[in-house]
C-alpha cells in the first residue's frame, strides 16, 4: 500500500462516514439559517465559513455527501444491474435481437452522458429519482457492451457445453456458469463509473434538476454560491473541492484495480 | 569446475525471440559486440574438425537455485543422430537449448567441459553465441506457427538467415531461398516463398522452419519435438526429411517425448529423467533391451496392438469386461454408487447408432454420410487426421450440434432432431471427456463442486458421491477442495473422468482424452478408462489421431478422411490388413519401436 492508494482510501472512508453518521463530523444542523451570521469567512465557529443564509458550510458539505453520493451510488447500481441484464440478454439472444440491442447501445453511447441525462430530465421533469434514472440510462451502454462481449466468450466455453451435456436448462446454465464468469470487469468499471455518476449528479443539481432547496447537495450548493463568488469564495470552494476529490479518488482506485486485474481471466 | 553464466535482460524469451536470436539478431538491448575475428575462428574450426561437434561433460543448469539439468554428458559427431528422450520436466529441452546458449532467462549453466566444434564456449559472450548459432547449429522447434514471424513472407524469413551469416552474395539470395525450399520438399517453392506463415499448413510451416535452420549450412540441427504437433503422415515426411539431412552429413540432436519417433532415425538414445541421463546407448539396444527400469516402463507404457488387454502402467491383465444391461431411463433415486443397475445381461444392447450423418460449415462438408453403431461395453475407435471431421461427429452424437441430414439414436430412442426440452432428461446418458479438461471446468469451482455438478441429489449425498468418484479415479478426498489449476494434467483428466462418470452414463465420448499427456500418465489414464469400462459396462466412442492408442483400446474402428468413413471393421483386421489406400498410408506412417 503506497500513499497513492492510501490517501484516496482514507478520503473515501471519511466520505463513507459522512454518509453513514454525519453527526460524528459536525454538530451543526445544515439547514439552520442565521441571517445575522451570513457570509462569515472560515475560522472560529465556522471552519469552512458560512453561506449567504448564514448556514454552516462544513455541515452542509458533510450532509451533502449523503445526497450527492447516494444519487451517484444508486445511479451506478441501476446502470450496472440493467447493463448486466441487457448485455447478457444481447449476448444470449438470437442474432436479430442481439443486433437490435447492440445498435441501441451504440446509439446511446454516441450521445454525451450529460446531454442524454438532460434529455431524460426534460421528459420526466426534475427531482432526485429522475436524476438517478437519467444518469443510469446514460451509463447503461458502458456496462452492457462489456458484458455482451464477455458473454460471447463465455457462452462457447467448454464448461458451458459440458453443463449442456449434464442436461441443465438454459436458465440454470446462465445463472450458474455464464453470469458469474462474465462479471470479471465489472468492479473496475463500476468504480470509475461511480466517479462519473457523482459528477453527473452534481452537474444536474447545479442546473437545478436534482434535489430541491434547501437540501444540501454539492452541485446545488455550487449553484447558489455562484452569486456570491466575489465576496465569499469559501461558499463555492468547499463543495467544489468535495466533488473534485471524490471523483479523483474513485478514479485513482478504479485505475489501480484495473491495473491489478488486467490480463487476468475472471 | 569452471562456471559461466548466461545473463538475460528482460523478462523472458518467447519462441519467436528464440528463433530470431538464432538468426543472429540482437534480442537484448545493449549487448556489446566483439570483433568478428575470433568468431570466424570458431566457424573455421567447425569446418576443419571431423571429431565430435558437441562434447559436453557434466552439464548442470539451474534456475534460481533449482537444478533442472543435473550432470548430463553428451557428445554428437558429424553425420550422427543423437536423441534425447524424456517426459515433460525431464530437462531435455533445457539441455538442448544450453548448447545454443539459450538456456533461458535467469539460468545458470555449469559444465566440466563444454566444447562446440572443438572450441571451449564457457565464458562466451552473447555476441559470440549469436555468431555461433545459425552457422554452427540450427534449431527447429515444435510449433512452427509461433516460431515464424507472422508478418514476414517465407522468403524474408529464410533470406534473413542468409543475410546475417552472409552465406551467399546478396544477388544470389532469392535463388538460394528457392533452392532451400526445394531441398526440404516444399512444392512450388516460387509461390510458397511469397506467402506468409498463416497461409501454410502445419507440415509446410515445419518444412520452412527446417529450411531456415539449415540455411546457414550448420553442422548440427537441433530439433525440439519437431513433429509433435503434426499428423502422422506429415510426421513421417518430416522425419524422412531430417533423415536426408543426416545422410548428407549434418549431425542431428533430436528431442522427443516419443520413443517411437526417435526409433526410426536415432543412432544413439539418451533417456532423461529428473535432469539426469538414466540410460544411454545405441538406439537398437536401448529399445530392444533397455537396462534401466524407467526406460522399460516408458516402453511398456506405449499403447499398441501388442498391449491390448493389459494394463499399460504395469503390464498386468485388465479385468474382463462384464456386460450389464444398463437402464436407459435413469432412476435418480437409485443407489448412489456401484455399478449400473443390474438385470438380465443382454450381450448386444445397442446404445448408440448414427445413420448417414452429414454436416457442413458453409460450403465445406465436414461430415459426409457417416454411420455406425455402438453396443454396450464396446469401444469404437475413430481415427483420422486433423480436419477429418472426428470432433464434429462427437458433437453430433452428443447432441451439441444438429446434423443436416441423418439421425442419431441413443438407447434405441430418437436423439437427434429433438427439441432440447425433450432431450434434456436423456442428456446424462451420454457424457464427454475432452482433450483439455481445464476448458471444461468452470474456473471458479473446486474439484469437489465440479464432480458433483451433474448429480441431482441432496447436498450431503452429493458430497459423499463426489468423494466416492474421486476415490474411484484414484484421487485422494483432499483434492475436493482444490482448484483444477493446481493439479497436473493427468490429475485434471482424472477429475474429468470422475465427472463424466457421475451421472452413470451408458456412453462415454472420449475426444482425444490422452493426447496432451506424457506417455506414462497417458498409460495410467487409459488403464483407468479400461477398468471403468470393465466395471460399469460403459460403451465408449474413442476419438484419437494416435493409431497406437486406438489399437490398444478399441474393439472396432472407423477410419475417417475428409468427413467420410473410408474404412471400418474389427480393429485387428483394419490395422493388420487395411483395404483402403488411406488406411494403409496411415498405418505405414506410424513410427514403430525397434
Amino acid at each position: 500500500m503506497t500513499a497513492r492508494i492510501l490517501v484516496p482510501t482514507a478520503f473515501l472512508t471519511l466520505l463513507a462516514l459522512a454518509v453513514a453518521v454525519p453527526g460524528l463530523l459536525t454538530g451543526v444542523d445544515p439547514l439552520s439559517a442565521d441571517p445575522l451570521g451570513a457570509l462569515t469567512p472560515p475560522g472560529g465557529a465556522h471552519w469552512f465559513g458560512s453561506d449567504h443564509l448564514g448556514r454552516d458550510v462544513l455541515s452542509r458539505v458533510v450532509y451533502g455527501a449523503r445526497h450527492s453520493l447516494s444519487i451517484g451510488v444508486t445511479a451506478t447500481a441501476v446502470a450496472v444491474t440493467s447493463g448486466i441484464l441487457l448485455g447478457l440478454a444481447a449476448g444470449l439472444s438470437p442474432k436479430w435481437l442481439d443486433e437490435a440491442l447492440a445498435r441501441s447501445f451504440d446509439v446511446l453511447s454516441t450521445l454525451p452522458e450529460l446531454l442524454l441525462a438532460l434529455l431524460v430530465i426534460a421528459i420526466t421533469g426534475p427531482g432526485t429519482v429522475n436524476v438517478i434514472f437519467a444518469i443510469a440510462i446514460a451509463q447503461i451502454p458502458n456496462y452492457a457492451r462489456v458484458i455482451r462481449a464477455q458473454t460471447f466468450v463465455v457462452r462457447h466455453a467448454g464448461y458451458v457445453e459440458q453443463a449442456v451435456t449434464f442436461g441443465r436448462s438454459r436458465a440454470v446454465i446462465t445463472a450458474q456458469h455464464v453470469l458469474p464468469n462474465v462479471l470479471g470487469p465489472i468492479p473496475v468499471l463500476a468504480t470509475i463509473g461511480l466517479g462519473q455518476a457523482v459528477i453527473g449528479a452534481s452537474g444536474l443539481s447545479f442546473l437545478g434538476m436534482g434535489p430541491q432547496p434547501p437540501a444540501a447537495e454539492w452541485g446545488a450548493m455550487l449553484a447558489e454560491a455562484r452569486n456570491y463568488l466575489r465576496v465569499a469564495w469559501w461558499e463555492a470552494l468547499f463543495p467544489g473541492a468535495a466533488i473534485t476529490l471524490t471523483v479523483i479518488c474513485l478514479t485513482v482506485i478504479g485505475r489501480r484495480l484495473q491495473h491489478r486485474f488486467e490480463g487476468r481471466t475472471p | 569446475m569452471t562456471t559461466f553464466r548466461e545473463e538475460h535482460t528482460g523478462t523472458g524469451l518467447s519462441e519467436r525471440e528464440v528463433g530470431t536470436s538464432l538468426s543472429g539478431r540482437d534480442v537484448g538491448a545493449g549487448l556489446g559486440g566483439r570483433d568478428a575475428g575470433s568468431v570466424r575462428a570458431v566457424v573455421s574450426d567447425a569446418v576443419a574438425s571431423d571429431a565430435a561437434l558437441v562434447s559436453v561433460a557434466d552439464l548442470r543448469v539451474s534456475f534460481g537455485g533449482t537444478e533442472v539439468v543435473r550432470g548430463v554428458s553428451l557428445s554428437v559427431a558429424a553425420g550422427e543422430c543423437v536423441a534425447i528422450v524424456g517426459e515433460s520436466g525431464s530437462g531435455k529441452s533445457v539441455t538442448a537449448r544450453s548448447l545454443l546458449g539459450l538456456a533461458g532467462p535467469g539460468s545458470r549453466v555449469d559444465a566440466r567441459s563444454f566444447d562446440l566444434s572443438g572450441r571451449d564456449v564457457r565464458g562466451f559472450r552473447p555476441a559470440e553465441w549469436r555468431r555461433l548459432r545459425g552457422r554452427f547449429a540450427g534449431l527447429v522447434l515444435q510449433d512452427a506457427l509461433v516460431s515464424l514471424d507472422p508478418l514476414r513472407t517465407v522468403a524474408a524469413e529464410i533470406g534473413e538467415v542468409l543475410a546475417v551469416h552472409q552465406v551467399v552474395p546478396r544477388v544470389r539470395r532469392p535463388e538460394r531461398v528457392l533452392e532451400l525450399l526445394d531441398a526440404v520438399g516444399v512444392p512450388d517453392p516460387a509461390a510458397r516463398a511469397r506467402q506468409h506463415p498463416h497461409q501454410l499448413s502445419g507440415g509446410l510451416r515445419q518444412r520452412v522452419l527446417i529450411a531456415s535452420a539449415i540455411a546457414a549450412e550448420p553442422k548440427l540441427i537441433i530439433a525440439d519435438e519437431p513433429t509433435t504437433a503434426l499428423d502422422v503422415t506429415v510426421q513421417a515426411q518430416i522425419l524422412r526429411l531430417l533423415a536426408e539431412r543426416k545422410a548428407a552429413g549434418t549431425a542431428l540432436l533430436l528431442i522427443s517425448h516419443d520413443l517411437a519417433v526417435v526409433a526410426s532415425i536415432a543412432d544413439r538414445i539418451l533417456v532423461m529423467k529428473d535432469g539426469r541421463v538414466v540410460e544411454e546407448g545405441p538406439a537398437r539396444s536401448v529399445l530392444a533391451s533397455p537396462a534401466h527400469d524407467y526406460t522399460r516402463s516408458l516402453l511398456a507404457a506405449v499403447p499398441s496392438a501388442a498391449s491390448r488387454g493389459t494394463r499399460l502402467s504395469d503390464g498386468t491383465p485388465l479385468p474382463r469386461r462384464t456386460l450389464r444391461s444398463s437402464e436407459p431411463f435413469p432412476d435418480r433415486a437409485s443407489t448412489p454408487s456401484g455399478p449400473l443397475l443390474g438385470g438380465e445381461p443382454s450381450l448386444s444392447a445397442q446404445v448408440l447408432a448414427a445413420t448417414a450423418l452429414s454436416m457442413s460449415y458453409g460450403p465445406r462438408r465436414v461430415v459426409d454420410d457417416v454411420s455406425f453403431t455402438l453396443h454396450e461395453g464396446e469401444t469404437l475407435g475413430i481415427v483420422g487426421e486433423s480436419g477429418s471431421g472426428k470432433t464434429t461427429v462427437a458433437r453430433l452424437v452428443l447432441g451439441l450440434l444438429e446434423p443436416e441430414a441423418g439421425q442419431v439414436t441413443l438407447h434405441q430412442r430418437q436423439w437427434s432432431g429433438l427439441p432440447e426440452r425433450e432431450r434434456r432428461p436423456m442428456r446424462q446418458r451420454i457424457q464427454l471427456i475432452s482433450q483439455n479438461p481445464l476448458d471444461s471446468f468452470d474456473p471458479r469451482h473446486t474439484v469437489g463442486r465440479l464432480v458433483a455438478e451433474p448429480l441431482a441429489l441432496p447436498r450431503r449425498e452429493r458430497r459423499a458421491r463426489a468423494l466416492d468418484l474421486l476415490e474411484r479415479v484414484g484421487l485422494p478426498a483432499a483434492y475436493a477442495t482444490r482448484h483444477p489449476r493446481e493439479l497436473s494434467g493427468g490429475q485434471r483428466q482424472r477429475v474429468a473422468i470422475a465427472r463424466a462418470l457421475a451421472p452413470r452414463p451408458g456412453v462415454l465420448v472420449c475426444d482425444e482424452p490422452v493426447s496432451a499427456l506424457d506417455v506414462s500418465i497417458q498409460a495410467q489414464v487409459l488403464d483407468l478408462l479400461a477398468e471403468i469400462q470393465a466395471e460399469y459396462g460403459t460403451a465408449m466412442l474413442f476419438i484419437s489421431h494416435d493409431l497406437g492408442v486406438v489399437h490398444h483400446v478399441s474393439d472396432r474402428v472407423l477410419v475417417m478422411k475428409d468427413g467420410r468413413v473410408v474404412e471400418e471393421g474389427e480393429v485387428e483386421q483394419v490395422f493388420q490388413q487395411p483395404r483402403h489406400p488411406y488406411t494403409r498410408a496411415l498405418v505405414d506412417a506410424v513410427p514403430r519401436l525397434g
